[in-house]
């Protein structure tokens, strides 16, 4: 644990430091509900939603906070192989799996931070939590979405040499994960076709666990969201733990 | 005396690349040995092997009498390494990154603390301790990696090419701190090089590597009195009749390259007019002509044919063949 907690600890001396980075990683999410939410607030007919569009956005920006910081940290792997501070890493007498642990809770821990700073700016644009219990509710979820996210990203950094295949993953992958998850619109105005496709999607069931704590009201079971998004954050961490182990440098 | 480092045939490919050709040498606890070789000789990849970071394709070595491939950790705490990359995380102090290492080794907090602050006044980097890496000079980085190499008291330390890119002066100094470091801690060193007078300098002993395998073994001074003398080096437009017109039994060997010859003699001063007054009686024309002791370069030339400048410029043409190869 020793380990872990060391790497997390590098985690965020990192974070703290890299103010720009807060910043600019908060910028989007919180423009997108500032223009989309307040633009479409009259578009988006109410009833659909059962309340403001606005509020339906929140969790879904949270979500994006977390899940574009985490993938992110990840894959922020690829710079210390680069600048060579794997190496240090990896000549200790440690494993692995204690450096691929501490990497996942440094990521994870840096994406919901980064999160809360949404939620907490979300309730200036109205965002009323129900209950203290919806809050510990979301932030489960974001928890898991961002294990989940950071080990994808440091799975993906395994096998890149560089960032040039940063902007694929996010094209094809991360960004397509995103739309598909109900983060900007409910899944039962999908067409018939496309919902199967949304359910396939493990972030769907990260913005629906979330949207159930701060709104407490969700189109999926928040038990099935659950189960669903911690299953997949398990997965990502083994599959994540297994490439990563066979990182060289 | 007891065996710090024993190695044993060891040997690494890559495909049909042996990087490394059986491999093998005996380092005495508290000397300094010198890999000295041209970039891609196989001087990094010896030591990557040594280090545990690459698994050797046969042969075998132990450290500290700990074998490395069935010991990996134990290896990994008996050694230290500053490798030829920087390993620094820039976004951190210089204390802080002496404190993740030593927090990654386990070492107790106070020994830690303590012993950071001591190797920190060592390098002279103790009033810089809470400043970012990232505006570090280049000799700062160095000396921070060598301070941290040393945090968990390593038997062996691993110093890959410790002094590329640094100026003449930062150089000097660093080689200073090695010279301490190896009186004072009686630790024993391993370092690459491709820098004669480095290897000159720091080495008890040095191994002279090329194309993966050792090619000769000595102290400096006996490498170089196995050259036989002196070294006398003409230039002139006419290299390829001087062998014939130097028929005289004390030129012990000669070597014919682009535009000079290089001959080795006892005595050299004294038979250098006779050199010249010889080379005028066939009219061959001498641009230049110098005499001096014999350096690593001159055994290294002896040995291969090449000069270690040489070999680096060939050598990296023939990398990016391969990495060209490799991506089509």
């Amino acid at each position: 644990m020793d380990i872990v907690y060391t790497i997390w600890l590098r985690s965020m001396k990192r974070y703290v430091r890299s103010r720009s980075r807060i910043v600019g990683s908060i910028a989007m999410p919180l423009f997108l509900l500032v223009f989309l939410g307040f633009g479409l607030n009259s578009v988006v007919s109410a009833a659909s939603l059962g309340q403001q569009y606005i509020l339906f956005l929140i969790p879904g920006m949270v979500a994006m906070t977390v899940l574009f910081t985490s993938v992110f940290s990840g894959i922020q792997i690829i710079w210390d192989k680069q600048f060579g501070f794997l190496k240090e890493t990896l000549v200790a007498p440690v494993t692995r799996l204690e450096i691929m642990f501490g990497q996942t809770a440094g990521g994870a821990t840096t994406a919901v931070i980064q999160g809360i700073i949404i939620m907490v700016l979300a309730v200036l644009l109205g965002l009323r939590i129900q209950n203290p219990a919806g809050f510990f509710i979301a932030l489960a979820f974001m928890i898991l979405v961002g294990i989940a996210f950071t080990a994808f990203g440091i799975a993906v950094a395994s096998r890149m040499e560089d960032m040039t295949g940063f902007q694929l993953i996010m094209n094809f992958v991360v960004f397509p994960l995103f739309g598909l998850s109900g983060a900007l619109f409910p899944i039962s105005s999908l067409p018939a076709w496309l919902k199967p496709v949304t359910l396939l999607d493990p972030l769907t069931y990260g913005v629906e666990g979330i949207r159930y704590g701060l709104t407490g009201a969700s189109q999926i079971n928040p038990l099935v969201s659950a189960a669903v998004i911690g299953g997949f954050a398990v997965a990502m961490t083994l599959v994540g733990a297994y490439l990563f182990r066979k990182v060289s440098v | 005396m007891t065996t710090a480092v024993a190695v044993h045939e060891l040997t690494k490919s890559f495909g049909s690349l042996v990087a490394a050709d059986r491999v093998s040498f005996a380092i005495e606890q508290g000397e300094i040995f010198g890999l000295l070789g041209p970039n891609g000789a196989g001087k990094t990849t010896t030591l990557s092997m040594l280090s545990t970071i690459l698994e050797p394709t046969s042969g075998s070595a132990t450290i500290m009498g700990i074998d490395i491939q069935k010991d990996q950790d134990g290896v990994r705490k008996a050694i230290g390494i500053v490798f030829q990359d920087q390993s620094l995380d820039e976004e951190l102090t210089a204390w802080e990154n002496m404190d993740f290492h030593g927090r990654l080794y386990r070492i107790p907090k106070e020994v830690r603390e303590q012993r950071t602050d001591e190797l920190l006044k060592l390098v002279e980097l103790y009033d810089r301790r809470n400043d970012i890496v990232k505006t570090f000079s280049g000799g700062m980085r160095r000396r921070l990696e060598i301070a941290r190499g040393l945090l968990h008291h390593p038997q062996v330390l691993f110093l890959d090419e410790p002094t590329i890119g640094l100026d003449p002066q930062t150089r000097n100094l660093l080689w200073k701190y090695i010279e301490t470091l190896a009186k004072e801690k009686n630790i024993t060193i391993i370092l690459t090089t491709h820098y004669m007078e480095e290897a000159d300098r720091l080495c008890n002993r040095i191994a002279i590597i090329d194309h993966g395998k050792i090619i000769a073994m000595d102290t400096p001074a006996r490498l170089k009195d196995a050259i036989g003398g002196d070294v006398v080096t003409i230039h002139s437009p006419d290299t390829a009749k001087i062998p014939a017109a130097l028929p005289v039994p004390w030129v012990k060997r000669q070597e014919t390259r682009e535009g000079e010859i290089i001959l080795t003699l006892e005595n050299a001063e004294q038979h250098l007019s006779e050199i010249v007054t010889r080379l005028n009686a066939e009219h061959i024309e001498i641009t230049s002509i110098s005499v001096h002791k014999p350096t690593l370069e001159d055994v290294f030339l002896s040995y291969t044919g090449k000069t270690i400048r040489e070999e680096d410029i060939s050598r990296k043409d023939s990398m990016r063949m391969h990495f060209r190869m490799m991506r089509h």
